[in-house]
């Protein structure tokens, strides 16, 4: 396929016109002509098409919330060429075979690249190590390994999983929660929740793990992820972990960096999360953190659920919440409209450094000649109110029903392919 | 009044001095009759949703309604489709098709009540949600203090015990803060909430320090669940700290009462020679229980059928 998009501002900049050929960049520059289809994307942004290294696709095991093609064709729309698909499938995805399954379910969709995460121990038992070797070597080429949903919490076992991602040139992507410090843990643990009667989730139950884990990474020199990063202590550790060089990389999610603990009131659990929502003061730090590279990413921690599971008591309710769709909206309304980060460095955290720590060697690639043809066109003058109905995720529970958000995923190209024509997904 | 009741934080002072002095008004008007019956709710359906059991409040609340001549359904979870796995919103939606005016629930998560509000048409009165509230068991308690004492202005009121896990305490905490009196929390620190700095309360670890100036002793239940989960070395040690004996009664002014929502933990956070003495006015709450479920039902549901 060759496209011809006129007028597009690469990284915001000045308007050029961009040929993509064979999937890739064929040429840049002004007034290029062509045969073939032509885009007139004059006002749109170009960035490189963006990486989630947090996905939820919900297959297999639980297609009545997701699948692999509702969450592409969600993750499409948001502007992602690839997204990483989290093991806490049932059956888990802990062997070979279930994430090639999930890979070809992913190469059968072909809206956008599904690199399945592994499991980090057997079933998300915490107890013994899966075949990790077996998974990276699969079709599915694992690098990123993870129980998230479940922190792997054992200091022994964490140790092991570290040095042995080493010969793989993998990632312990961790979902820093000490268990023993949140258990029946309903929200953020402070004035509100005690006030509203729910089960405190403390800070110190993520940084007292992401404290452990940067020093075992330390000291068996291996690369951690850390998932989720809700606190602005756990920021402060991951900078002092940076300083003293560890090969420590963290995410936020888009909820965490707008929303606060304030959603409880009311007891709608679509508001319910796992980490909780934090409180203001963890917010600002987190956008200080991601804005410095302390952060390195946005995640999505797509979560769907069915609405049985979020339309009940908030105990009984399942954490989590849609992101895909709103990820790159809810990041220019927080970051870009505040001032705090260029639309390079968007590119940085939403495609650059996902695809760097998942070792995707043809996502987060710049946009130039010769170079693979992922790209998301945005409109950042774009204002809409979020209706969930409207959504293309099979699941109901996003957190910005109502909200007026800014920016608009408008065209997204998978190798020159366009997954995305006018806001409309074409697959 | 608003048309549900779901907290007493809900509650401003004059909505909740209207309350008392109704509860006041019914249990004058019912003085002294044979026949202890209003026809207030004559044709209505108060519904009484317990998914939690509670033998108390739940005998409570039907006599109060059924004292005003409303139709009373008690429906308790054990045994009915509950059980079998309905969710709360289904139950909810059967109740309001069968045309209930008013839904009484116990639940044992925070916030049910909350949700259950936004689904059915007609009032909800939260009957205790977790370990969220009890609005009811505080207006009964600020009733209470206010028969015995005349006063709710300036009462100083010493909440003991559990009060992390305690829905009675927090009700109890907003509702006597907007009537005026003044709220000291006794408790391990283990035993009070991460929060507890934002209430507008005075906390104090020590029992014996704060007896001689209190009005009122209001006693917690210590859940057995507690006693093996560390909150606290052993019973024992619990009991000797914050427990309230004959030896402790003592350090209170004459005029002092003892409260205790029930039921009781006898040796443990009460002696049982504090919990019969004519200090303590346990038996009592019981009965203005019922007479304030009344004042509560009437505002509620009593508008026109």
């Amino acid at each position: 396929m060759t496209v011809l998009l006129k007028n597009v501002r690469p990284y915001g900049e000045d308007a050029v016109d961009l040929l993509v050929k064979d999937g890739v960049v064929a040429a840049i520059g002004a007034d290029l002509s062509s045969t073939a289809q032509t885009i007139d994307a004059t006002g749109l942004i170009a960035l490189p098409g963006l990486v989630d290294l947090h996905t939820h696709l919900r297959e297999p095991g639980r297609e009545d919330t997701e699948t692999v093609l509702t969450g592409s064709r969600a993750a499409a729309l948001g502007g992602y060429t690839a997204v990483h698909a989290m093991a806490n499938t049932d059956p888990v995805a802990d062997t070979a075979g279930v994430v090639e399954q999930v890979w070809r379910l992913g190469q059968q969709a072909g809206l956008v690249d599904v690199v399945p995460v592994g499991a980090v121990t057997v079933g998300l038992g915490g107890t013994q190590l899966a075949e990790l070797g077996a998974m990276a070597d699969s079709a599915a080429t694992v690098r990123v390994f993870s129980d998230d949903g479940k922190c792997v919490s054992d200091p022994a076992l964490m140790r092991r999983a570290l040095e042995y991602v080493k010969a793989l040139d993998g990632v312990v992507a961790q979902h820093a929660e000490e268990p023993r410090l949140t258990v029946g843990a309903q929200m953020h643990e402070g004035d509100r929740s005690a006030r509203l009667g729910l089960t405190g989730w403390p800070a110190v139950a993520e940084e007292a793990i992401i404290a452990r884990d940067v020093l075992l990474a330390e000291h068996v020199g291996a690369r951690l992820h850390v998932c989720h990063v809700s606190t602005a202590g756990s920021v402060e550790l991951i900078r002092w972990a940076k300083s003293r060089g560890v090969q420590v990389t963290a995410e936020v999610t888009p909820h965490h960096l707008l929303l606060t603990d304030a959603q409880a009131e009311g007891y709608d659990a679509t508001f319910k999360v796992n980490p909780p929502l934090r409180t203001a003061e963890d917010v600002a730090a987190l956008r200080a953190g991601l804005a410095d590279g302390t952060i390195d990413a946005v995640a999505t921690d797509h979560a769907p659920h069915a609405g049985e599971d979020k339309e009940c008591e908030w105990a009984a309710a399942r954490p989590g919440m849609l992101g895909l769709e709103q990820a790159l909206s809810v990041v220019v309304d927080t970051m870009v409209d505040t001032g705090l980060l260029t639309w390079r460095e968007v590119a940085d955290r939403m495609s650059v450094r996902p695809a760097e720590i998942g070792r995707l060697t043809h996502q987060g690639r710049p946009i130039a000649v010769g170079e693979p043809a992922n790209l998301v066109l945005l409109d950042p003058t774009a204002r809409a109110v979020v209706d969930p109905a409207a959504l293309a995720s099979k699941s109901r529970n996003s957190p910005y029903a109502g909200r007026e958000l800014p920016a608009r995923v408008v065209h997204t190209l998978l190798r020159g392919e366009l997954s995305v024509l006018d806001g409309k997904v074409q697959k | 009044m608003k048309r549900h009741l779901l907290e007493a934080a809900d509650l401003d002072r004059a909505d909740a001095t209207l309350v008392l002095d109704t509860a006041a008004q019914i249990e004058s008007a019912l003085a002294g009759r044979e026949v202890k019956k209003l026809p207030t709710l004559r044709g209505r359906t108060v519904v009484n949703l317990f998914f939690e059991d509670s033998t108390r409040t739940r005998i409570s609340f039907e006599l109060a309604a059924k004292r005003l001549s409303a139709d009373v359904i008690n429906f308790s979870a054990k045994g009915s489709s509950v059980s079998k796995g309905e969710s709360l919103k289904d139950t909810a939606l059967t109740l309001e098709a069968m045309g209930a005016d008013g839904i009484v629930v116990r639940h044992g998560a925070s916030g049910a009540p909350h949700r259950l509000a936004t689904w059915v048409a007609g009032s909800v009165v939260n009957a205790g949600d977790g370990t969220h509230e009890h609005p009811t068991q505080a207006l009964l308690d600020a009733y209470t203090i206010r028969r015995r004492l005349g006063r709710l202005e300036g009462v100083r009121v010493v909440i003991t015990g559990d009060v992390l896990h305690s829905r009675v305490a927090r009700s109890n905490v907003w509702l006597l803060h907007t009537l005026g009196a003044e709220v000291t929390l006794v408790a391990p620190p283990t035993l009070l909430p991460v929060g507890v700095g934002s209430w507008p309360v005075t906390v104090s670890y020590d029992l014996d320090a704060v007896l001689p100036a209190a009005d009122v002793v209001m006693m917690l239940r210590v859940q057995g669940e507690r006693m093996n989960a560390s909150f606290f070395p052993s019973a024992r040690e619990y009991s000797r700290r914050y427990g309230l004996d004959a030896e402790r009664m003592a350090r209170l002014s004459d005029d002092a009462i003892v409260m205790h929502p029930g039921p009781m933990n006898r040796g443990m956070e009460i002696a049982a020679d504090v919990a019969d003495s004519p200090r303590s006015t346990i038996v009592e709450q019981v009965g203005n229980g019922v007479s304030v479920r009344m004042a509560v039902l009437y505002l509620l549901l009593g508008g026109p059928a």
